[in-house]
């Protein structure tokens, strides 16, 4: 058999460990396992990997990509540009050819003919469809296997570890024997065919290495479903939403493992599918009141419909975590693509003078360690925690540390009397300012035969939880609770800062942070450097306005279009605004370091044409 | 308002149950609700049936909405928390609460508007959801707090003080909740005692969700001679479909009844309901037969009160979600935390 050598064979982009390979499916073809086999057998070969899974909302028949970068410095947020396309899908594929580098490659299935759009590319063709009628007889199994076959190929093609690929099919399929032998079976035709036809591997490859070692790759929701467990939850209840449905899901699934009591089988948790947003929060503000541990996760237009429950938690003082996967609105907006456009309404969400707290998680890591964190937090404050997590984070796969645990930590229960503490005092106040940081002791229902029972309102109290209409009792209620939210900073995670002593600072926060190693390396680069600073909480901690005060020029780095971060800083820091600088991206894809050293550059440079016209 | 503190004094002599509480200890603050408030006999009954069933104040959580309706839990056990929470969303939280402690009697207080209305959709999900607790609706065809809007449980044809006349057909909340699995339905009216008070002690007894409707007008919108929802309609149409005696479970059952029309239904915590039907047909475990005797009623311009339906065999929530005994609120991270070796063994899963 003679090799067929690509169309062009002397230029070819190279580049080992550094590179992006980007998956054009159908969606509903059961492409996604098959992509999420390529991009974690990489990862097991200790190479940095960041997989993007761009998909429709719709569950059969529309394009689908996966895009997944290759890099051996860790940078792992997005880059434009395609080294290596897997073409599968009629629909796109013009399209997707276009998005290639010059001298690039494209596998597609050659079972078809295909007219070369482009003649500064390497096309790689295989006869997927082809190979599978000829090899399968179940027709799922032929449409399925399609997707294998080119995972095989690619192994051969950017010389991944077939030993890898072949014990993870063993992995997933553990219990299901069966399917073992033709999913391997798939593997190696692709291998074979690749191997027989063209020159393996490619000049882009895949070396292994010892960078991602030691790591753990995790989607977001599946860590905040566990931060959940350890954090001691035992009632959630939401309403199914894209994209925070596979928070609950893996809650559910760890419970189901991990919160079994062992001498009864019964459960130590409770998830209530509920008839909307609204019933969902307030099934978790009735079990917060009640002192369980309590939560709900949702999305954009979910958490437009919780409004009127938070702003009751919040001036009731009842314990409850939100999680916001944000996903892209207004409104319906794009379900299946991520943004960090609920700042501001989360912020105060809710009418009146409303304001919560918010922690803004970058990997999964931090999801998992700020979920458990947020029911200590919301107990502590007796307030709403609203996790902010988005669409990018929560259901994409990333690179982190391993999750850790301290066997030694106690939940922080918060200021909660118990009878024997009730007995001991002569009167109970609900609300009343016993130990002057704006946060009153409670009880739970049923606490104490005769002490400690009170009148839960929205209505406006008084410090005995009393309905009042006297405008002095509610205002000073309101200042206590201003007074409250003044000192909530010191329960929440820290902003992280990188500091040299430069002039010029980039604030960012969540996802974002994927891409700011390599944009501040890129800017160093280029001789230009700055400090960064990331928020992971808000109210913010001092060392905010510090930061901004610190630097003459500050970039507020974020992923919406109304600069809502620059907004909050502005309404909370107290600062000179015109020394911020938005850099914004809301095209429902995460942001790249292209994007933000390309903004930043232009804008350096419209300054200085400024200063010397 | 409800921030006037009633005096606690009371007469020496007053009885007090097997706790040796008064039924001052049940009470809650003064009324703020028109002279002649239907509410206020709802409370008043509450207060009679928790006493004489002598149910420790502190084990019973009320939860309310918003209106009228929802600001009677103030009026009535002090000793017990409570929470008015917003409109048309005290099942969500009656739902939460109850999962967070499966040990507290919960009872829920709402409105027309507060259930029919606003929280309609609420109230549907919580009868399928089996919530242990007793709800019970203030009933009065009208939105009192807004000054007398017709609510959507107004009869077709009820005209409220106004004058204005309700175009549409009522929601009978009473054959919703048979329809949609209620274990427990009722329906009275708050100027009859001797009906509610048994009615009220049968349903916090019962495991599942009880649901009592009470006719219960109002004085100043909507009690008109045109109003379905006043005294006197209520009074002239009044047909009692079944009448119980309850015996809470420490009582010694002392009274026989005759056989045919009598029924005896012992409850899952030990109770006992004797329950006398005032027609032969009407069989109240039956909740085709139960809703076709509403049905007929009505179209009779009729109310049936009583208990109505009843399956005492229903499981509840917390045995559909099989969850442990011990409530969730007592459980600590010893119990809920699956610990720092487990995480490692996960961690291993992700690599």
């Amino acid at each position: 058999m003679s090799k067929r050598k690509s169309a062009r064979t002397s230029r070819k982009l190279s580049g080992v460990n550094n590179f992006v390979v980007k998956f054009a499916n159908v969606n509903g073809s059961g492409s996604a396992s098959a992509n999420n086999l390529f991009a974690k057998s990489i990862f097991r070969m200790g190479v940095p990997v960041s997989p993007h899974n761009i998909f429709p909302s719709n569950i059969q028949g529309l394009p689908t990509w996966y895009e997944v970068r290759v890099n051996d410095n860790g940078y792992l947020g997005r880059r434009d540009g395609v080294d290596l396309l897997v073409a599968v899908n009629e629909q796109t594929i013009a399209r997707d050819i276009e998005s290639v580098l010059p001298d690039g490659y494209v596998i597609y299935d050659s079972s078809k003919p295909l007219t070369p759009l482009r003649k500064d590319l390497n096309f790689l063709p295989i006869p997927l469809k082809e190979i599978c009628l000829r090899e399968f007889d179940h027709p799922g199994q032929r449409q399925l296997f399609q997707n294998i076959v080119y995972v095989g190929a690619l192994a051969a093609f950017l010389s991944i570890d077939f030993e890898i690929l072949t014990s993870m099919i063993s992995q997933q399929f553990r219990g299901k024997e069966k399917l073992i032998l033709p999913n391997v079976h798939a593997l190696e035709l692709g291998y074979q065919y690749a191997k027989d036809h063209f020159d393996c591997p490619l000049p882009i490859r895949i070396k292994a290495s010892h960078k991602a070692k030691g790591k753990i790759l995790m989607d977001g929701n599946t860590a905040i479903g566990l931060g959940c467990v350890y954090g001691g939850a035992t009632v959630a209840s939401w309403y199914p939403l894209t994209p925070s449905t596979s928070a609950v899901d893996a809650y559910g699934k760890f419970c189901k493992r991990m919160r079994i009591d062992p001498g009864t089988g019964k459960r130590k948790f409770s998830i209530v599918q509920a008839e909307d947003e609204l019933a969902a929060i307030g099934i978790a503000i009735g079990a917060g009141w009640n002192g369980a541990r309590a939560f709900t996760a949702s999305s954009g237009p979910g958490v437009s419909l919780m409004q009127e429950f938070l702003g009751l938690a919040y001036f009731a003082e009842v314990p409850v975590v939100l999680f916001n996967i944000q996903r892209v609105g207004p409104s319906t907006g794009m379900p299946t693509r991520t943004q960090q456009g609920d700042l501001l309404t989360c912020a105060f969400a809710s009418h009146g003078d409303t304001r919560h707290v918010l922690l803004f998680p970058s990997t999964p890591k931090e999801c998992f360690e700020f979920a458990a964190a947020s029911f200590d937090i919301a107990d502590r404050l007796q307030t709403p925690v609203v996790v902010m997590s988005d669409l990018e984070l929560g259901m994409n796969d990333h690179i982190c540390d391993p999750l850790e645990w301290d066997d030694a930590r106690k939940y922080d229960r918060g200021k909660v009397l118990n009878a024997e503490e009730l007995e001991k005092i002569d009167s109970f106040g609900r609300y009343l300012d016993v130990d002057g940081d704006g946060i009153p002791w409670r009880t739970y229902p049923g606490a104490h035969p005769e002490k400690g029972s009170y009148f839960t309102r929205g209505s406006s109290h008084d410090a005995m939880a009393a309905y009042t209409e006297d405008g002095d009792v509610y205002a000073e209620l309101m200042d206590r609770l201003a007074r409250k939210f003044a000192g909530a900073a010191k329960y929440l995670p820290k902003p992280e800062i990188r500091s040299d002593g430069n002039r010029r600072g980039m604030i960012y926060f969540g996802t974002t942070a994927g891409a700011m190693p390599e944009v501040h390396d890129k800017l160093a680069r280029q001789g230009i450097m700055l400090d960064t600073l990331r928020i992971r909480s808000f109210p913010f901690h001092e060392e905010v306005s510090r930061f901004i005060d610190e630097h003459d020029l500050v970039y507020v780095i974020e992923q919406n279009r109304d600069a809502q971060m620059k907004s909050l800083l502005k309404i909370e820091c107290n600062t000179n605004d015109e020394k911020m600088h938005s850099i914004l991206s809301y095209n429902g894809v995460v942001t790249s370091a292209d994007n933000i050293e390309s903004a930043i550059l232009r804008d350096l440079s419209e300054m200085s044409n400024l200063a010397s016209a | 308002m409800s921030y006037i503190t009633k005096p606690k004094f009371h007469h020496p002599q007053l009885r007090k149950n097997e706790l040796g509480y008064t039924r001052r200890d049940y009470e809650g603050t003064l009324t703020t609700l028109c002279g002649g408030c239907g509410h206020d006999s709802i409370s008043a009954a509450i207060i009679h049936a928790v006493h004489d069933m002598s149910l420790a104040p502190h084990k019973i959580a009320k939860v309310s909405g918003i209106g009228c309706s929802s600001k009677i839990p103030s009026y009535f056990l002090d000793r017990s928390h409570g929470f008015n929470s917003v409109h048309g969303r005290m099942p969500s939280i009656a739902t939460g609460a109850n999962l967070a402690n499966r040990e507290l009697y919960y009872l829920g207080i709402s409105g027309d508007g507060d259930t029919a209305s606003i929280g309609l959709g609420q109230f549907c999900h919580i009868v399928r959801r089996r919530i242990n607790m007793l709800y019970i609706v203030a009933n009065n065809g009208t939105y009192g707090l807004t000054k007398g809007q017709l609510s959507a449980t107004a009869d077709l044809g009820s005209k409220t003080k106004s004058g204005e006349e309700s175009q549409y057909d009522n929601i009978d909340l009473v054959s919703l909740a048979i329809d949609l699995g209620a274990s427990f339905v009722g329906r009275s009216f708050s100027g009859d005692k001797d009906q509610l008070v048994p009615l009220i002690q049968a349903g916090l007894s019962h495991r599942g969700f009880a649901f009592i409707d009470i006719i219960s007008p109002c004085v100043t919108f909507n009690n008109t001679p045109l109003s379905t929802h006043g005294y006197k309609n209520t009074w002239e149409n009044n047909v009692i479909l079944s009448e119980i005696d309850f015996v809470p479970m420490r009582k010694e059952i002392r009274t026989k009844y005759s056989a045919g029309k009598e029924k005896e239904i012992t409850l899952h915590d030990g109770s006992v309901i004797h329950l006398h039907k005032t027609s032969a047909s009407y069989d109240p475990h039956d909740r085709e037969n139960a809703l076709h005797h509403v049905n007929e009623y009505k179209k009779q311009g009729k109310i049936a009160t009583g208990l109505l339906y009843i399956n005492q065999e229903q499981s509840d929530l917390h045995e559909l979600a099989d969850t442990v005994d011990k409530p969730f609120n007592r459980l600590n991270e010893h119990d809920l935390c699956p610990g720092g070796e487990v995480l490692q063994d996960i961690n291993e899963t992700f690599m």
